[in-house]
């Protein structure tokens, strides 16, 4: 592929260690401006590790993570996710005692200033933000389907639901690019078509999308490309085709038997 | 309140203003039964206004931030000993000059007391709130400039409302001589008659040293100020933060949230309320000294928190009410006081666990909860089981 726009996030020599343990060792690669890359890789090869590493949860052991061409290193969590990564979670993390519609508020904020002063008094920027804020919610929480149990608490919806949510919540931050950490984990076959369905619409509507999922066959169909990890190295690189084909690859992942993997 | 809530607006906000209205009332009708025999009501309404203003300052911070506070007395004490000292120990200004300066004080006690602790989670900073509160008595114990254990007196009242010697209006320090501008009778309670009692009356507005419903009057107001401002921030940017981050603290972070900010700005506001209390209540009091801020007392207000069920702002309010009012009116059994008390707390904690008027989205999350766990485990502990 030989593409001219810069990667929007180019991850350089990542290097990881919990104490004796090398989570990420020298990963490098970047993801371009609108597309879907795939990171894959046998359980424990790194990939939430690498999405700790992208959003600030986990300081780099060495190595650096460019967003846009800024260094990520050192810069807070909630800074990250304000410059526009937004994430979500291999186990949901939704707030449940919150109402879904709530939820995707509290993403929406991120892009909000109301303070104390401005929501006190009911200030134009508390209305016009709420106004803006709802709207938004409204929109997406229709987009992900689930808008009519927008008064419904989290810990309330379905299972599905809340990994719907958790992407309605991500996508409100108002993010360039979202990173799904198994979006689709513990669906069923149909609803996990129905899902890469929607990751190709989100990345329609512009957002650059990186992608953990076991399941190989949705990987393959739903990505541009993909980044192959193991024992947190990066062993492949390319698309779903030479991923396909790549005898390390093989080796390493499509060797075990897929429903171990998952 | 559901019904309350189906309700059109002007008949909603009718039943407010009546309630309102009643609340004002409520010592001059001095209803049997509630009226408390023995010790002046309106004294004991002006506390439990108190109360209700510290439950909703701490609700804020252990309800709604999620953050577990031990020492609030600290702010109260805050509070009350910068009005003190500016209206009567080291200067001579009115009370409503002092308090923008003792709520200032508090705010920034908070700040500073929130700024190193509040990086760190949970059970520290229940133990160093614990330890500020009595920093803060035993600061005052031991400072001569603070009047040490001997207290300081002579705290200055709220400017009184009255009718001179010439009959024009004055305002300032009530007078033995002067009267309020009106004044309203107070009903009596006979045997199946009500009669309008001409000889017990309260003077509009002083504030005086014998009737303390004038007082009551300023803390019902305060009160219910401060309920409308915990209902416009609550519902905002800034009280979704707070509940993402007693929710889940790490995810809220990662959706854009500065937890530390705004969990600075939960203890801040707080302890804000909890300054404005102290200097109102000092001033009531006209007399302070440290054993009014004993740890027992930061006890007694997460006690009312959590009784009420912390996060709903009635809740809380009723917990205050509780917790204020009936040692008072029933005073005859003090000798069981503390052991009653103790007693409810305990039958509290094992039936209700979320206190009396928990927030209804939880009472909904339990509920689905328990619903789930009948579905998974195909019965019930209970008398459900016989209904499905
Ligand atoms: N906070 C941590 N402390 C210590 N070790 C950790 C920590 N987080 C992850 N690890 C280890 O790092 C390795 C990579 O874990 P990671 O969760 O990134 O794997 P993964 O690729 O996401 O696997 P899975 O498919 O199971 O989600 C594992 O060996 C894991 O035990
Ligand atoms: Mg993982």
């Amino acid at each position: 592929m030989s593409d001219a726009t810069t990667p929007i996030l180019e991850v350089q020599n990542l290097t990881l260690k919990f104490g004796g343990l090398t989570a990420l060792d020298d990963v490098s690669f970047g993801i371009k401006e609108g597309e879907i890359l795939g990171l894959i890789g046998p359980n424990g090869a790194g990939k939430t590790t690498c999405f700790n590493a992208v959003t600030g949860v986990y300081r780099p052991t060495s190595g650096d993570i460019r967003f846009q061409g800024r260094s990520l290193t050192g810069v807070k969590r909630y800074r990250i996710t304000q410059l526009g990564i937004a994430r979500t979670f291999q186990n949901i993390r939704l707030f449940p005692s919150m109402t879904a519609l709530e939820n995707v508020l509290v993403g929406a904020d991120a892009q909000h200033k109301t303070g104390m002063f401005s929501a006190l008094f009911r200030l134009p920027r508390h209305r016009a933000e709420e106004r803006d804020g709802h709207e938004r919610a409204m929109e997406l929480l229709r987009f992900m389907g689930i808008h009519k149990r927008a008064d419904e608490l989290a810990a309330n919806l379905s299972y599905g639901d809340q990994r719907r949510l958790e992407i309605a919540r991500a996508m409100a931050t108002g993010p360039k690019l979202i990173c799904l950490d198994e979006p689709a984990a513990g669906f069923n076959p149909q609803e996990k078509v129905q899902l890469m369905e929607l990751i190709r619409k989100v990345r329609d509507r512009g957002f650059t999308v990186l992608l953990i999922e076991h399941d190989m066959r949705l990987v393959m169909g739903v990505t541009d490309r993909i980044v192959v990890l193991e024992f947190g190295r990066l062993i492949a690189e390319g698309t779903p085709a030479e991923i396909r084909d790549n005898p390390a690859v093989i080796a390493a992942y499509l060797g075990v038997d897929e429903e171990d993997a998952s | 309140m559901n019904k309350l809530k189906a309700l059109p607006k002007p008949v909603k906000l009718a039943f407010w203003v009546l309630l309102a209205i009643l609340a004002y009332a409520l010592p001059i009708l001095e209803p049997p039964i509630i009226s408390t025999p023995g010790v002046d009501f309106g004294g004991v309404l002006f506390v439990v206004t108190m109360y209700c203003l510290i439950a909703l300052g701490l609700n804020i911070v252990v309800g709604y931030a999620g953050l577990l506070d031990l020492g609030y007395v600290g702010f109260y004490a805050v509070g009350a000993y910068t009005a003190a000292i500016l209206t009567s120990f080291h200067a001579n200004w009115p009370l409503l000059l002092s308090l923008p300066f003792a709520v200032a004080a508090t705010t920034i006690a908070g700040l500073i007391l929130g700024a190193p602790t509040l990086r760190v989670r949970g059970d520290y900073l229940a133990i160093v709130t614990l330890g500020f509160g009595e920093i803060i008595r035993l600061v005052a114990v031991n400072t001569e400039w603070l009047g040490d254990r001997r207290g300081i007196s002579n705290i200055a009242r709220p400017p009184s409302v009255m009718t001179g010697e010439d009959g024009g209006v004055v305002v300032g320090e009530a007078e033995p001589g002067l009267k309020g501008i009106f004044e309203i009778p107070h009903l009596y309670w006979g045997d199946g008659t009500v009669l309008v009692d001409t000889e017990d009356t309260t003077q509009f507005l002083v504030f005086g040293v014998l009737d303390q419903i004038p007082y009551y009057w300023l803390g019902l107001t305060v009160v219910l100020l401060v309920l409308l401002a915990d209902y416009l921030i609550k519902n905002s940017r800034v009280g979704r933060a707070w509940e993402a981050t007693r929710e889940d603290e790490d995810a809220a972070e990662l959706m854009g949230v500065p937890t530390f900010k705004f969990k600075l700005l939960a203890f801040a506001t707080g302890a804000f309320i909890g300054g404005l209390a102290g200097a109102l209540f000092a001033s009531r009091q006209s007399f302070i000294n440290p054993d009014s801020f004993l740890l027992l007392f930061s006890i007694l207000f997460l006690a009312a928190v959590v009784v009420g069920g912390q996060g709903n702002r009635w809740g809380v309010l009723v917990g205050a009410f509780l917790v204020a009012y009936l040692p008072q009116r029933f005073r005859d059994f003090d000798d069981f006081r503390v052991l009653v008390f103790g007693a409810a707390l305990v039958a509290l904690a094992i039936l209700r666990p979320e206190g009396l008027f928990p927030p209804r989205r939880t009472v909904r999350a339990k509920q689905m909860e328990h619903e789930l766990e009948v579905l998974e485990t195909g019965h019930d502990d209970g008398e459900e089981a016989a209904r499905v």
